[in-house]
């Protein structure tokens, strides 16, 4: 394994266990949220389709392209807003 | 590494901060709204950023950027349009359709980068296998969800041996593409895969759908962090270990929910879908039935009130009427709250949005752990559209519930059933809450009952 892939391989290791430490602590009342908001935060996605435009060519990479875009978009997107859109109508009184 | 390369990734860290932030302020209702715009705002600059330093690069050809910006601005408008017009009640449907066009993403990651070297072979292959196999399961997942697809188990002939030979096929092809990386190897993982997600999905029944999403959001979230590792970039790793890491937690809390392990979940063939009511029960015992007027005077009168929703509530859309006659109650000066069931929705926490989306206040909104040391000092419970997650049998070894974590509505005074007939729920066996003698029934659709309760609530009790 080289260096970098050993240096990938330990933030992505830390990550799960501070995902693990933090998540268990959201209540079942926001756990519909709570996926989507994770839903959202996968939609980073995103910013891989923009660096993998650096390496494409060709018509064929360039429609790749595209649809990974439309893909990631519509996820990184939607999932905000929608997540903005349930947690507003969770209100301590009617 | 340059100036430049260090303020990148200093940037690329705060916005990975963010996305832990939010996540964190997650953990109350007051603080979770403000949490996902931290996340939002973390993302809007991971992009702002990475705009930047495709520009700084100048690596980018002219019809690439035509491509992303006309991909990007297709796909965000779509998205938005989806969010801000989806009904609460199709919610898991749009959530799962997210997680999809997620996962085709990211495969299509480390299927377009050519430099996917030895190096990032492995994690390649992992990506594209991961993310196209989520792709379709999750699309699959969603039009069950959305009642396009049957929700009852669908069976292929030959599936599971189908599955797991489309599966030593994935494998085969990654490995060979490890050893021989050839962009044909990668598109045979991609093949393999995608049909493997259609046919693991299709046979899982619609009750088990909570798990199943929730497990495909853990898939998405690692098929995210295996391109991370091909594109070599920080913020996809971290953000894919912690949707990885939700993902993990809600499928651990679903399954344990309704005391099935995951294994058998993913073989499928159990339940039998959209039906709320399975034919009729062969109950013979005596049931008591109750009309709405004496339930709604009933109701009147208590001290304390728990409401129960379950999925016939959320079939019927009936959460304005439950939460029209939880105010009228309230109003009374009756105590009234919700037990709420992990597993009351169609994905983890449903219920709760859609009592929320009727104005119901969240603090009246209690789960399993906190509702059960209230039943015994409840007057009356009113179970509306829940079946299995109230069976007492469920205390005793041998039937289909047993284990399962149930509310515990038969230690309160007094319990009214609002249900459509003496059915079966998933579990296929009576529920012996029924003819329990503290227990009354009360045959009507959920919508159409609690709305004569409520209108019996204002004529009789003055």
């Amino acid at each position: 394994m080289s260096p970098l892939l050993l240096a990938d391989l330990t933030v992505f290791t830390l990550a799960l266990l501070v995902g693990f430490e933090v998540i268990s602590k959201v209540p079942a009342t926001l756990h519909t949220p709570l996926m989507s908001g994770a839903n959202a935060i996968h939609g980073v996605v995103i910013v891989g389709v923009m660096l993998l435009a650096a390496s494409v060519s060709g018509i064929g990479g360039d429609v790749l392209l595209a649809v990974a875009a439309f893909c990631a978009a519509m996820n990184v997107a939607g999932g905000y807003v929608v997540t903005d859109r349930m947690l507003a109508m969770f209100r301590s009184r009617s | 590494m340059s100036g430049f390369d260090t303020i990148v990734h200093l940037v690329y860290l705060a916005c990975a901060v963010c996305f832990v932030i939010g996540l964190h302020q997650m953990n109350a209702p007051a603080t979770a709204r403000q949490g996902n715009r931290i996340s939002a705002a973390g993302m809007a600059v991971a992009i702002l950023t990475t705009a930047i330093v495709l520009g700084h690069n100048r690596s980018v050809s002219l019809g690439a950027v035509v491509a992303l910006v006309i991909g990007a601005f297709a796909g965000g408008t779509a998205g938005l349009i989806a969010a801000r017009r989806v009904k609460m009640t199709a919610m898991p449907q749009l959530v799962s359709l997210f997680n999809a066009v997620g996962g085709g993403a990211a495969a299509l990651i480390a299927l377009g980068d050519r430099a996917a070297s030895t190096q990032a072979a492995v994690t390649g292959a992992l990506d594209v296998a991961i993310g196209a196999l989520t792709f379709t399961g999750s699309l699959v997942a969603s039009g069950k969800l959305a009642g396009r697809i049957p929700g009852r188990p669908l069976t292929v002939p030959f599936g599971r041996q189908i599955s797991a030979a489309l599966a030593v096929l994935a494998i085969a092809f990654g490995a060979w593409f490890t050893a021989e990386p050839n962009r044909w190897l990668l598109t045979g993982v991609a093949v393999a895969a995608l049909a493997a997600g259609v046919l693991l999905t299709l046979p899982i029944g619609g009750a088990d759908m909570p798990v199943v999403i929730s497990l495909l959001n853990a898939c998405t979230g690692t098929a995210v962090a295996m391109a991370g590792f091909v594109l070599e970039s920080t913020p996809l790793i971290i953000a894919g270990g912690l949707v990885g890491a939700a993902g993990a937690i809600l499928t651990k809390l679903m399954a344990d929910a309704m005391n099935r392990p995951i294994g058998a979940i993913v073989a499928g063939g159990y339940g039998t879908g959209d039906a709320v009511t399975v034919g009729a029960g062969t109950t013979s015992a005596p049931v008591r039935e109750i009309t709405a007027d004496d339930a709604a005077i009933q109701l009147a009168y208590a001290g304390k009130v728990v409401i129960v929703p379950g999925y016939g509530l959320a079939a019927a859309q009936a959460q304005h009427e439950a939460v029209a006659l939880a105010e009228a109650l309230a109003e009374r000066g009756v105590e009234v709250t919700y037990a709420i069931h992990p597993v009351a929705g169609r994905m983890p926490g449903h219920m709760n949005v859609l009592l929320a989306e009727a104005n119901a206040p969240y603090p009246q909104l209690r789960d399993l752990e906190e509702s059960n040391p209230e039943f015994a000092r409840t007057d009356v419970v009113l179970v509306v559209g829940a079946n299995d997650v109230t069976n007492p049998a469920a205390r005793r070894p041998g039937n289909p519930v047993s284990g399962m974590p149930i509310l515990d509505v038969d230690k309160a005074r007094s319990v009214i059933v609002l249900k459509r007939s003496l059915g079966h729920g998933y579990a296929g066996i009576d529920n012996e809450l029924y003819t329990d003698p503290r227990t009354a029934m009360l045959f009507a659709d959920a919508k159409a009952g609690l709305a004569s309760l409520l209108s019996g609530l204002h004529a009789y009790a003055r």
